[in-house]
């Protein structure tokens, strides 16, 4: 109840349609799939490097000195921004890698892909979220989804690779 | 609570927003009249192309205060509207009695940019100087007059207010104008980041902080 009375908490459905309107338009624009992932990833960039400010002022939270830090803080912004928590698996042995699973996504909530689109990583603007907010903390990662339950796979699961620390940008009284 | 100005500075060390409540900072104007040059006890002197007072402070009149009128007429610089050289004027007996105008001087856009950069190099030298590894920069530095307070966020962005001496609580209000900033700038869709923050609704909202914050002398915004 709660919840419904804060101003500035929306419908996810209203959320999900609009990303859908989004997606449709961008598969409208452009004929290749791989471009439409491509403007996915580039538009999810633009929102990550100002939503980190957000997401920073509203949690005060600090540095991340390792990399299962950032996972968990990732994982916290999912709960804060989408209302769902994804699972942090598959570590690699020298954990800078691991993967966000989804049993569900607000993204995906009534989305079928149509055969003629299976190449589409429906919600490849995450990966470019993830991407620029890092990229703003000085983190250099790569994220790839690798799986997608839309076409046909279990579960969703986007990996997460650790690449560098980006030391010339790490705001001074810090380095 | 009173505060003096914020200011903001990005990443780069650009100064990108500032805000002076001068209403916090009366403007006092001082006015002297004199009958014959001889009368002039001010000792002025043409300090960055503006005529400042060096020397003999009375009637409110205080060292480093600047010249800006001359009878009336509006001196721009160290001439005056009508063209003439205010020295040359305050000199020439002929024009007496003289009646002169003095203020603070006031802080241009131009000057607070390249103070903001000043600040900058300050803050990493701060941290370097440091006995301890992992020092942040600059934080608090206080003066006299005025009290500067500095929030470094995690992406490099630097928020500052400069208040009365001895104020506390500033570093709440610097996270709720980090908050006001991620909302109402950085959502704008037609802000750019590092550019200089022109959102109307950043300046409201801002604004309303303030007051706020000035009205209730316990911090519980």
């Amino acid at each position: 109840m709660t919840r419904r009375l804060d101003p500035k908490k929306v419908n996810s459905e209203l959320f999900t349609l609009t990303y859908g309107a989004l997606v449709s338009q961008l598969m409208r624009d452009y004929e290749n799939i791989e471009d439409v992932n491509k403007q996915l990833d580039r538009m999810g960039y633009n929102i990550g490097i100002r939503l980190i400010e957000d997401f920073l002022a509203k949690t005060s939270t600090g540095r991340c000195f390792d990399f299962k830090d950032t996972a968990e803080k990732i994982q916290m912004a999912f709960r804060l921004y989408l209302g769902i928590t994804p699972a942090i698996t598959n570590w690699n042995a020298s954990c800078d890698e691991f993967s966000l699973q989804f049993d569900s996504s607000p993204l995906t909530e009534f989305t079928e892909l149509p055969d003629n689109c299976l190449g589409l990583k429906y919600c490849n603007i995450l990966t470019g979220v993830i991407r620029g907010a890092l990229e703003m903390v000085q983190m250099d990662v790569t994220s790839v989804f690798v799986q997608d339950h839309l076409v046909g796979d279990s579960c969703t699961e986007l990996r997460l690779k650790f690449n560098k620390r980006l030391e010339d940008a790490i705001p001074s009284g810090e380095d | 609570m009173v505060i003096y100005g914020v200011y903001i500075v990005s990443k780069s060390g650009g100064l990108i927003f500032n805000l002076d409540l001068d209403h916090n900072v009366p403007n006092v104007v001082n006015e002297c009249t004199f009958k014959s040059p001889e009368e002039v006890d001010f000792k002025l002197v043409n300090e960055n192309k503006r005529v400042v007072v060096s020397f003999g402070q009375h009637d409110g009149v205080m060292v480093g205060h600047v010249l800006i009128e001359i009878n009336g007429i509006v001196v721009t610089g160290t001439q005056l509207d009508d063209g003439r050289d205010a020295f040359e004027v305050i000199e020439d007996a002929s024009n007496y009695p003289l009646t002169l105008k003095f203020t603070k001087p006031k802080v241009t856009t131009n000057e607070k940019i390249f103070l903001a950069s000043m600040f900058y190099p300050l803050f990493a030298l701060a941290s370097q100087l440091s006995p301890e590894p992992k020092s942040s920069g600059i934080e608090v530095l206080e003066a006299d007059t005025f009290k500067l307070e500095c929030f470094q966020t995690l992406t490099g962005v630097k928020f500052m207010i400069i208040s009365e001496p001895g104020q506390t609580g500033l570093d709440t209000i610097l996270r709720k104008i980090y908050e006001l900033y991620a909302d109402y700038a950085l959502k704008n869709p037609f802000y750019s980041l590092d550019m200089p923050i022109r959102c109307e609704l950043f300046d409201s909202n801002l604004k309303a902080l303030l007051d706020q914050a000035e009205k209730s002398h316990v911090t519980n915004i």
